[in-house]
């Protein structure tokens, strides 16, 4: 509960702070203000589950556990963002407060015990996320990809509000307690199909943000026209707290009728899988593979949510995290890179464009490396433990044809991520040596030593609980 | 605690070599694997081949899980970590006529990987042994698509994604049989060994473990990335590919299918040793009529191995203790072909059978080491090959008589092809390629010499290295007849 109230405070003070003449004070202001919602967070850990504003969230060890993997991750992306110093259209404090703002959403939609929490959340998300995403004016590809990202956004919450309200007209509530119980009841006794449906729109509308398939077309077109910095933000904080949300609402729920969406679960979850898996394989552009890799990541954390099974709650926390930890420093390496060459105008945010790169940069393609194994799943990386626990989350259940069908979808994966590491230590190029700011380095070599050390003694994570 | 150091002492001295620069990595790394030879000798000495799995070491890795970083020694490990800690300085030793740029990461490549080889050889815990068996394979990835030849970029990535692909369909078979565990799951493999799963299931486990280990080792269909791989690769990461890494697949056979699935294997066995013996001949064929050594000697291997997998798979003792006896055997046998071969190309340029001819006649040292190296890889009487051939051809005889008669063909094949080798490298006219040809020198005579003395010791009285597996094989063969 503290980081929703201290964020939202301490976004209004940062718009203030942007009228001060000093710009160096933005940065390490907005950078300690998030350590001080993180602190907040923890504060409350091994006290819940508490109840707020009315019953209206919940905050239990679970909802800290996301709320420090998206705190985290705010703060890797607000440290490599260095202020938007190189931009001199930018507008800094704003970009900061709506970042602010937007998790405080996210906050909601990692807690929420009442659906309108839940919409209030996705919606102060989603409308920050389209602002950033349209923030570089200048660029008709940053305004195609945020018109085409609202126009959707908008219609996929139209989506999900329509199934809020067909679940309260079944139900009689909207608190998740009380459908709960609606659900293990009545629902039993008489199967309403009002349900049925209002949780089918509902998660439709979910699974639109998460970026799953078949709802997936807008994110690489969005995902490539946004900023960099922005991309790294919607691609793990929304990601992260749409996972939490929609594991939060089946689990507490919604286990009653299992039997029920498992399958259509399962189903979005292979398609997931193939879309992105497959469609990152013809990309040449990086930040394209990245926005189909994040596709893919959405199916593997989709198989943990159909398995629904005792190891699923590890899994979603653990592989959100280590997925969050080698896009933030896939992408920033990728910042790093593309400012320096240009192609066809853009800056080069091609696989070329990491031609060459560890002959003078070795560190940098050391992170990029262990980012790219981690997100292929290769063992000794946190990233192969995200992908044991959702298999085995799936093989608890009794399921094993989908762990079959995504070992195959992660062997393509193996492919492209592979490109990217064949690009930066065997091609012939010419990337000069780059200069990194110390705050940048520190969030690269964190992300790297936490990769390495999760992949190492996963177990360290898994104590928590 | 010992089985512990000898995964850390090639780890540690992997990464001083990566410390100390390219100045003295060579000599760093080639300390580091003396001393993890010397390491496993005392092992060996330590060792008492009745009692089972020993020197265990256990870590709780993933406490509520029960997955705990468990490891020991048994017989069948024994040898392949004495194979492995005796192939790595030798490996070493081989490149110091070479320099490699980069060479600190290099070295500190072959050191990790011999590390990760020890770690699959030793694992008595399921998902250790997963972690080992794909940790091999990042180093010898980099090791290829780094110092390779021309086509390497393309040629890894296939390897890299074929092998991951058998791999990951292990990893769901493991986490399958880690669910069927009673009580408190469990993945240690002896528990693995105790379950008693419907013909159905473990039909399902047999296959996905199948194709994880004929990718690796590799079996007929599965060995389209296996002769590229060989070629492109520079020689080393080729000798650690078939000397060692190879040996991998076959060990996973012996210690996890076999045992974890016996009703598998009496559903699919026949299948299998089928597909294993159509490799030996189809290999062999192929071998004869290649005429670059290297891929020749890429085919021999895929047709050597399909006769260890076919003795395995018809889970007798003379089969088990032939595949284990020409497991070292082989890994002896190739590494020295690739290392004869790698000489002749550094000083001939040339790997190709028609250009060469007539060596014999410039180096007359080179050619008996080589000569008694190859007949060894021929299974003459007395030499390291025979041994293992002998007790595998006995056993697939045993399990289908017109199979064994087949395979029983690769003695004839197998002598074509590597008598065709010797005779165009080292007889006739002497070849304007090896012209100055200079013989050997003394680190490559330090290489052949103990190669050469193994190769001679098997084969004159292999029951030192038998009797350390004898009781671990009976042991097993326990669980397949239950």
């Amino acid at each position: 509960m503290y980081p929703i109230v201290l964020l939202s405070v301490l976004g209004i003070v940062t718009l203030f702070i942007g009228f001060s003449k000093s710009k160096n004070i933005l940065l390490p202001a907005v950078l300690l203000f998030l350590a001080v919602a993180l602190a907040g967070n923890f504060f409350e850990w091994n006290k819940g589950p508490l109840l707020y504003f009315y019953d209206m969230f919940r905050v239990d060890n679970l909802t800290l556990a996301f709320n420090g993997i998206i705190l985290i991750s705010a703060f890797m992306i607000v440290a490599i963002s260095g202020g938007f110093q190189d931009n001199a259209e930018a507008e800094p404090a704003e970009y900061y407060s709506l970042m602010l703002f937007s998790l405080v959403g996210a906050i909601m939609m990692v807690g929420f015990e009442h659906l309108i929490m839940l919409f209030i959340g996705v919606e102060i998300l989603s409308v920050a996320m389209y602002v950033l995403t349209g923030s570089n004016k200048r660029n008709l590809r940053s305004n195609e990809a945020a018109l085409k990202y609202f126009l959707m956004g908008a219609f996929a919450t139209g989506i999900m509000l329509f199934g809020m309200t067909l679940l309260y007209g079944a139900t009689g509530s909207f608190n998740l307690s009380a459908i709960q119980a609606y659900v293990s009841t009545t629902q039993q006794a008489v199967p309403s199909y009002l349900l049925y449906a209002g949780l089918l729109l509902l998660m439709i509308g979910m699974l639109f943000k998460v970026s799953a398939a078949p709802f997936h077309f807008w994110t690489p077109d969005v995902y490539e026209g946004a900023p960099t910095i922005f991309t790294t933000f919607m691609s793990t904080i929304v990601k992260t707290a749409g996972f939490a949300a929609l594991y939060r609402l089946l689990s507490h729920s919604f286990t009653g009728i299992y039997d029920f969406w498992w399958l259509v679960v399962a189903i979005i979850a292979i398609l997931t899988l193939m879309v992105g898996n497959i469609g990152a394989t013809t990309q040449n552009s990086f930040k394209r593979m990245m926005a189909y890799s994040g596709i893919s990541h959405a199916g593997y954390l989709l198989i943990a949510l159909t398995a629904l099974s005792k190891p699923s709650q590890n899994a979603i926390v653990f592989y959100s995290l280590a997925y969050s930890l080698s896009t933030i420093a896939a992408f920033g390496i990728l910042m790093l890179v593309s400012k320096q060459r240009t192609f066809e105008g853009q800056p080069d945010e091609r696989y070329d464009a990491f031609n060459g790169l560890a002959k003078e940069n070795p560190f940098l393609a050391f992170v990029l490396t262990v980012a790219m194994l981690s997100l292929a799943g290769i063992p000794l990386t946190a990233g192969f433990w995200g992908k044991f626990m959702v298999f085995s989350s799936a093989a608890e259940r009794g399921i094993i044809w989908i762990p079959a069908i995504a070992v195959l979808m992660s062997t393509v994966g193996i492919y492209y991520y592979f490109r990217v590491i064949i690009a930066s230590y065997l091609k012939e190029g010419d990337v000069a040596k780059i200069r990194v700011a110390p705050f940048y380095q520190f969030v690269l070599v964190l992300a790297t030593i936490l990769t390495i050390l999760f992949g190492l003694a996963p177990g360290l994570l898994e104590e928590l609980f | 605690m010992l089985t512990l150091l000898l995964i850390l002492l090639p780890l540690v001295a992997g990464v001083i070599t990566l410390l100390v620069g390219a100045n003295l990595a060579k000599q760093v790394a080639l300390v580091g694997a003396l001393a993890e030879l010397g390491l496993a000798i005392f092992v060996w000495s330590q060792f008492d081949p009745a009692a089972g799995v020993q020197f265990g070491f256990k870590y709780n890795w993933l406490a509520s899980a029960g997955i705990s970083f468990a490891a020991g020694v048994d017989g069948i490990s024994l040898v392949l970590v004495l194979l492995t800690a005796f192939l790595t300085p030798l490996i070493v030793l081989s490149t110091f006529s070479h320099t490699y740029k980069n060479s600190a990461a290099f070295y500190s490549l072959i050191l990790f990987m011999s590390a990760a080889l020890v770690g699959v050889f030793m694992a008595t815990d399921a998902f250790v042994f997963y972690l080992f068996f794909e940790a091999a394979l990042i180093p010898v990835y980099f090791l290829a698509a780094v110092w390779g030849g021309e086509n390497r970029l393309k040629v890894t990535l296939k390897f890299f994604i074929y092998t991951m692909f058998g791999s990951l369909f292990m990893l769901v078979a493991l986490i399958y049989l880690y669910y069927q565990t009673p009580g408190t799951h469990t993945s240690e493999i002896t528990a693995f060994y105790n379950l008693q799963l419907s013909a159905k299931s473990q039909g399902f486990v047999f296959w996905a473990f199948f194709v994880a280990f004929a990718i690796k080792m590799p079996l007929f269909p599965f060995h389209t990335w296996q002769p590229d791989t060989y070629t492109e690769s520079p020689t080393p990461a080729t000798m650690l590919l078939s000397g060692i890494m190879l040996k991998m697949g076959v060990y996973g056979l012996i210690r996890l299918l076999l045992p974890i699935v016996p009703l598998g294997l009496e559903s699919w066995g026949m299948l299998a040793v089928i597909l294993s013996v159509i490799g030996i001949i189809y290999g062999s064929i192929i071998a004869i009529q290649q005429h670059d050594m290297k891929r020749l000697i890429a085919y021999s291997s895929f047709a050597h191995v399909g006769l260890m997998a076919a003795g395995v798979f018809a889970a007798s003792a003379n089969g088990l203790q032939g595949a284990i006896i020409q497991m070292l055997a082989h890994g002896i046998n190739v590494v020295g072909l690739f290392f004869v071969i790698d000489i002749i190309l550094s000083r001939t340029k040339t790997r190709s059978l028609d250009q060469l001819g007539g060596i014999t006649q410039v180096a007359p040292q080179l050619s008996v080491y080589f000569l008694i190296i190859l007949l060894g890889s021929v299974a003459l009487p007395l030499t390291n090959g025979f041994v293992g051939e002998f007790l595998l051809l006995s056993s697939v005889f045993a399990f289908n008589s017109w199979l064994g008669a087949i395979a029983g063909l690769t003695i004839i094949l197998g002598s074509v092809y590597m008598l065709r080798l010797f005779q165009m490298s080292m007889f006739g006219p002497k070849s304007k390629w090896v012209e100055g040809f200079q013989d050997l020198t003394f680190n490559e005579k330090a290489v052949l010499l103990p190669l050469v003395v193994m190769v001679l010791w098997i084969g004159i009285y292999p029951n030192t290295f038998l009797s350390i597996s004898e009781p671990a094989v009976n042991q097993l063969l326990q669980l397949v007849a239950k």
